[in-house]
């Protein structure tokens, strides 16, 4: 009886083994024939408005210095390969930042200028500008060292249940991946998509905005955008999204 | 948010006779008027009325838009190529402002 039931544990391990192995099918993949071609098409993609944004922006000095991103830079190219290495620790002040962090901190320590509001038209552009770059390109984010307590914080965060409704990310996001919900297909929770642009938003969004959004359907609390809970999240999420290819920017429904 | 930036995607270069695709994409709120803000005041109505296309100094392509169309609205139509010319796309919102692309087209054969 205890050899079957170590039996059983060891085929569970094995199948889980399995399933880590293999890269979780992206938000993109559970989209229609109609919007899959609409993402993949530059000209029709409504996220490559900001795209266009965060290019003419790239190029534009600011702040007291007086500098540009491509002053320092140079061609938005440099920038292959970032986002799939992000969120990670900056090892000059050990603050873990995202993408938008990352630009900020630029903004601040290099242009002398001021940080740009999370959600403004601005730093979204020059986000998904940047997140471009790294279109195709698997997620490898690093989740030890000195990540490795923003990992398990987000990790812990994942699995907590919370809000009126009682229900953690894991939930929805694990166990009813692929199963409807309000006339659209629950994901894995990969985030490698943003930022987006949403149809019900009829405008490009962070991840941070979704994830104020599934707070808000769990009934739970609502996290500012940029907030430690919330990237420390990110960054177990991008961790989960190991080896899955940037599609930024993604369209959602 | 202002009018622009609009983006025109289509061929530089096509044969006599050929039909192109031209796929325009603009950048706008088209705000329907129906909606109240947070204190229940009403959101101005502030949509793109028309969008034009002129080839060669013709109209080629025209479309009246209203507020049931989605913001960012993303046009896809075609043309026949005829003879090397510029093609014109203008947007008109209904405060008036326009947003004009010009593209070059070379027809050879």
């Amino acid at each position: 009886m205890r050899a079957r039931r170590v039996c059983l544990a060891l085929a569970g391990v094995l199948l889980m083994a399995e399933v880590q192995a293999e890269p979780l099918p992206t938000g993109t993949s559970f989209l229609s024939d109609g919007l899959k071609a609409q993402q993949a098409d530059e000209a029709a993609n409504p996220g490559m408005l900001w795209v266009a944004e965060g290019e003419r922006l790239w190029q534009t000095p600011a702040g007291v210095a007086d500098r540009s991103c491509a002053s320092c830079h140079g061609a938005v190219e440099s920038m292959t390969g970032v986002a799939a290495r992000y969120p990670a620790v900056n090892a000059a002040s050990g603050e873990l930042l995202n993408l938008e962090g990352r630009i900020n901190r630029c903004r601040t320590e290099h242009q002398g200028a001021e940080p740009m509001p999370y959600e403004s038209d601005a730093l979204l552009g020059l986000t998904a500008l940047v997140a471009r770059q790294s279109l195709g390109q698997p997620v490898r984010v690093e989740t030890g060292g000195a990540a490795a307590a923003h990992h398990e914080a987000g990790e812990a965060f994942f699995h907590r249940r919370q809000g009126q409704m009682n229900l953690s990310c894991a939930n929805c996001h694990v166990d009813n991946a692929g199963s409807g919900l309000r006339g659209d297909t629950i994901s894995h929770g990969l985030g490698t998509g943003y930022p987006v642009y949403r149809l019900e938003w009829q405008s490009m969004g962070s991840l941070h905005r979704r994830l104020r959004s599934c707070s808000f359907g769990v009934r739970a609390v609502q996290f500012a955008p940029g907030s430690p809970e919330y990237l420390a999240l990110e960054l177990y999420l991008a961790g989960r999204a190991e080896g899955t290819a940037i599609d930024t920017p993604a369209i959602r429904k | 948010m202002s009018l622009a930036p609009a983006r025109v995607s289509m061929p530089a270069e096509a044969k006599a006779g050929d039909v192109i695709e031209i796929k325009a994409l603009m950048r706008h709120p088209m705000e329907t008027g129906y909606r109240v803000d947070s204190r229940g005041q009403p959101i101005a109505r502030h949509i793109v009325r028309r969008f034009s296309a002129e080839y060669d100094g013709e109209e080629v392509f025209a479309m009246d838009l209203t507020q049931g169309v989605a913001a960012n609205p993303f046009i896809a139509f075609h043309t026949v190529a005829t003879r090397s010319g510029e093609l014109v796309f203008s947007w008109e919102d209904d405060r008036g402002e326009v947003v004009t692309v010009r593209k070059r087209l070379t027809v050879t054969g």
